[in-house]
């Protein structure tokens, strides 16, 4: 006998919401309230003690942020999830909930320009230090590991040569010392992979792009797979061990599989405030609702546009791991069946004003920091997301001064087909 | 915390420290599970009045093991730690499997067991042979199944409102990776012993007829892992039997309905350590 859960297509228009109770909406209401009528003395005091389940006030939880939360909670099969006003505030909330001054990370350094800068010049400041690892090299991940490690972290896909992390081994190894993996899964929405199926324990997205798909909203979102063992590990006492900032509350004691989220909601929400408003979860859910088509035709999209471009003379080479030439060619076929991701890189023939020229004579494409987005984007990673990565980095993480990162969208393919060709034509008069 | 004298048993006290002199409420979870299944329910009474003993049972996360094979040697288990913590008034609590031991308890506890809370309780307990073959050969399958039927219907499990323990979890995920936590820790037997133990379990109707103290039946309308009705022959049995059933509810009704199990339980021990003025 087999038995099912709803599948993704039904959570990612229902998870987290029934109809409102109050008025029948259909639609997720957006709830803009900073704060929330207690029913009496006691209901009051039982809220704030976390005795029962129910909302405060906004910057600690909000019943528009909760379905957010509560439906990427269902899509990556974790046991729960916390918004956050962006990625960054997600990675920054996963840290600072594990540790403090004199612990140490490991992190692939084919990370997102922000990740990098945080993990490389502003932690440090804060006494967390960083050694940054090829994806690739599990011999490195091991050496980097010290008595003082707390975190091992990559992205699913590196930005943004799309290196495929090795989810199964890395995981291993973190597991093998005691050490959960943080994973970015920002460029594979659960929709192309499920992180925890593979042994990652904490996930996090910049919600900005594929799962608002729009380019409306700046949000994040932190997901517990509920699949570390704190309490064996011993190396978390902020999780562990009584906590004085909420009446000596031992979150490992209160929820076996959830403590991490319950010390991220009751402390770094609270102090750091990092939040997401309730029309931004609105924004973000809109988005989500139809993430499997849009996800689907990404991929179908993206395709079609590394086909053309493999085969132009104008271009050196593209980082796509589903082209046999991709070092992770083999590892994107078992961990990414459903496709790599609609982000990619590749290099142009010819000199940096080459590159310049087929950015700007683009017209279906737009020039701009993000990726994502509904519609196609280019960028030029070495002189913005990149910018303050050194040179030496750069090139560790696949990047020259002639690489073009893509975001490839959903408009029609010979539309973006016929852009490609014209700005490519545009490039090589200058080349 | 552990209590010094319970024998390598691990009991949560609710975020309070444990005083024997108050009235004691006793929470026994069901198979697979452990104390974290009753921590609204738990942390609300040890702040309004009660003491709390939340136990793991034996070879549960942070009770030394080994599982034990019968509700009876597990009843007896938890009795030596109750006595040896000194409690004098006792409300039991049990969810499914740990609602077999609160029945056992009943006896061996006597007069000084003032109440019975059963919830998502039935006897017999039977496991279905789909289930129990899928524990054998095939513990994931067998983790679905009950998580599953765990849960009301289909994507309602998705979307309870309130959630638990707050804002932003999923219950149907965090009661998935719960059990998966027990088997790697505890080893994959626990769930099969537990389930061999509900099966095997015959002294239900006699311990609900010797039961001295009322009993409050907490039971889920669309509960699929023990039905409403399989519980009709312990309500019958009991002397003073309360049954409150939660329109809509499935089997984890602590995680589904958090609020009115603990409405069901706050009524039930203001009733039933009410004449000795505790509460």
């Amino acid at each position: 006998m087999t038995v099912r859960y709803p599948g993704f297509d039904t959570l990612a228009l229902h998870a987290g919401q029934p109809p409102d109770p109050a008025t029948g909406a259909r639609a997720v209401p957006i709830y803009a309230s900073t704060s929330f009528v207690f029913e009496d003395s006691d209901h009051a005091a039982a809220l704030f003690n976390m005795e029962r389940a129910g909302h405060v006030y906004s910057r600690i939880s909000n019943p528009t942020v909760a379905v957010f939360e509560e439906r990427m909670a269902a899509l990556e099969r974790g046991v729960g999830a916390i918004a956050t006003a962006s990625g960054q505030a997600a990675l920054h909330l996963a840290i600072a909930t594990l540790m403090g001054a004199g612990s140490h990370i490991v992190a692939s350094r084919s990370l997102y320009g922000g990740s990098h800068n945080l993990l490389a010049y502003t932690l440090p400041r804060f006494g967390v230090e960083t050694t940054f690892v090829s994806p690739r090299d599990l011999a490195a991940w091991r050496a980097a590991i010290r008595p003082s490690t707390r975190l091992l972290f990559g992205e699913t896909l590196g930005n943004p040569g799309l290196d495929v992390l090795d989810l199964p081994a890395v995981s291993a190894l973190a597991h093998e010392h005691g050490l959960p993996l943080l994973v970015d899964s920002t460029f594979t929405t659960p929709w192309l992979m499920t992180p925890f199926d593979h042994g990652a324990d904490l996930v996090y997205h910049s919600a900005t792009k594929f799962l608002g798909g729009h380019g409306v909203a700046i949000g994040g979102v932190l997901i517990d797979g509920g699949t570390f063992d704190w309490l064996a590990s011993g190396r978390y006492p902020t999780l562990t061990e009584p906590y004085a900032g909420f009446h000596g509350m031992n979150f490992a004691e209160e929820s076996t599989v959830a403590p991490f989220l319950l010390r991220a909601r009751r402390e770094g929400l609270r102090d750091f405030g990092a939040c997401m408003s309730a029309h931004t979860a609105f924004l973000l859910l809109q988005g989500i609702e139809t993430l499997p088509l849009r996800m689907q035709r990404h991929v179908e999209n993206t395709r079609e546009v590394v086909r053309f471009l493999a085969g132009h003379q104008a271009v050196e080479s593209v980082a796509y791991p589903e082209l046999e030439s991709h070092p992770d060619h083999a590892l994107a076929q078992r961990l990414l069946p459903r496709g790599a991701g609609a982000v990619f890189s590749f290099n142009l023939r010819g000199s940096r004003a080459a590159g310049s020229a087929f950015v700007e004579a683009l017209r279906v494409f737009s020039h701009l920091a993000n990726v994502g987005d509904a519609k196609s984007l280019v960028i030029h990673p070495a002189s913005t997301t990149h910018f303050r990565v050194p040179d030496d980095e750069l090139a560790a993480a696949g990047i020259t001064q002639g690489t073009i990162r893509l975001s490839v969208g959903l408009e029609d393919r010979a539309d973006l087909l016929d852009d490609l060709a014209q700005a490519l034509k545009r490039a090589q008069k200058v080349a | 915390m552990n209590l010094p004298t319970s024998q390598g048993l691990y009991a949560y006290t609710g975020g309070r420290s444990f005083d024997p002199a108050r009235p004691t409420v006793v929470f026994i979870h069901g198979a697979e599970h452990d104390h974290s299944v009753w921590s609204l329910q738990s942390r609300y009474l040890a702040h309004h009045g009660y003491s709390v003993l939340a136990f793991d049972l034996p070879g549960h996360m942070r009770s030394a093991g080994p599982a034990l094979a019968s509700v009876e040697a597990m009843a007896d288990r938890l009795h030596d730690s109750i006595e040896a913590s000194g409690v004098q008034r006792v409300l039991v609590v049990g969810h499914s499997m740990g609602s077999l031991i609160t029945l056992e308890l009943a006896g061996r506890i006597g007069e000084r067991m003032l109440g019975a809370a059963l919830v998502s309780a039935a006897f017999p307990m039977s496991v279905s042979d789909a289930l129990l073959v899928a524990t054998r050969d095939d513990a994931s399958a067998a983790m679905d199944m009950i998580n599953v039927w765990s849960h009301s219907a289909s994507i309602e499990a998705f979307q309870r409102k309130p959630s638990n323990p707050g804002p932003g979890f999923s219950n149907v995920w965090q009661n998935l990776r719960l059990m998966q936590r027990i088997a790697g820790r505890d080893g994959p037997e626990v769930l099969a012993l537990d389930f061999a133990a509900c099966s095997a379990y015959a002294g239900g109707l006699e311990a609900a007829r010797s039961m001295a103290c009322p009993a409050l039946f907490v039971l889920g309308e669309l509960d699929l892992m023990t039905p409403v009705r399989s519980a009709r022959s312990l309500i019958d049995a009991c002397a003073d039997a309360t049954v409150v059933v939660l329109e809509g509810g499935g089997h984890s009704l602590m995680s589904e309905r958090p609020d009115e199990v603990l409405a069901a339980l706050k009524e039930f021990a203001a009733r039933v350590f009410a004449p000795n003025g505790d509460a």
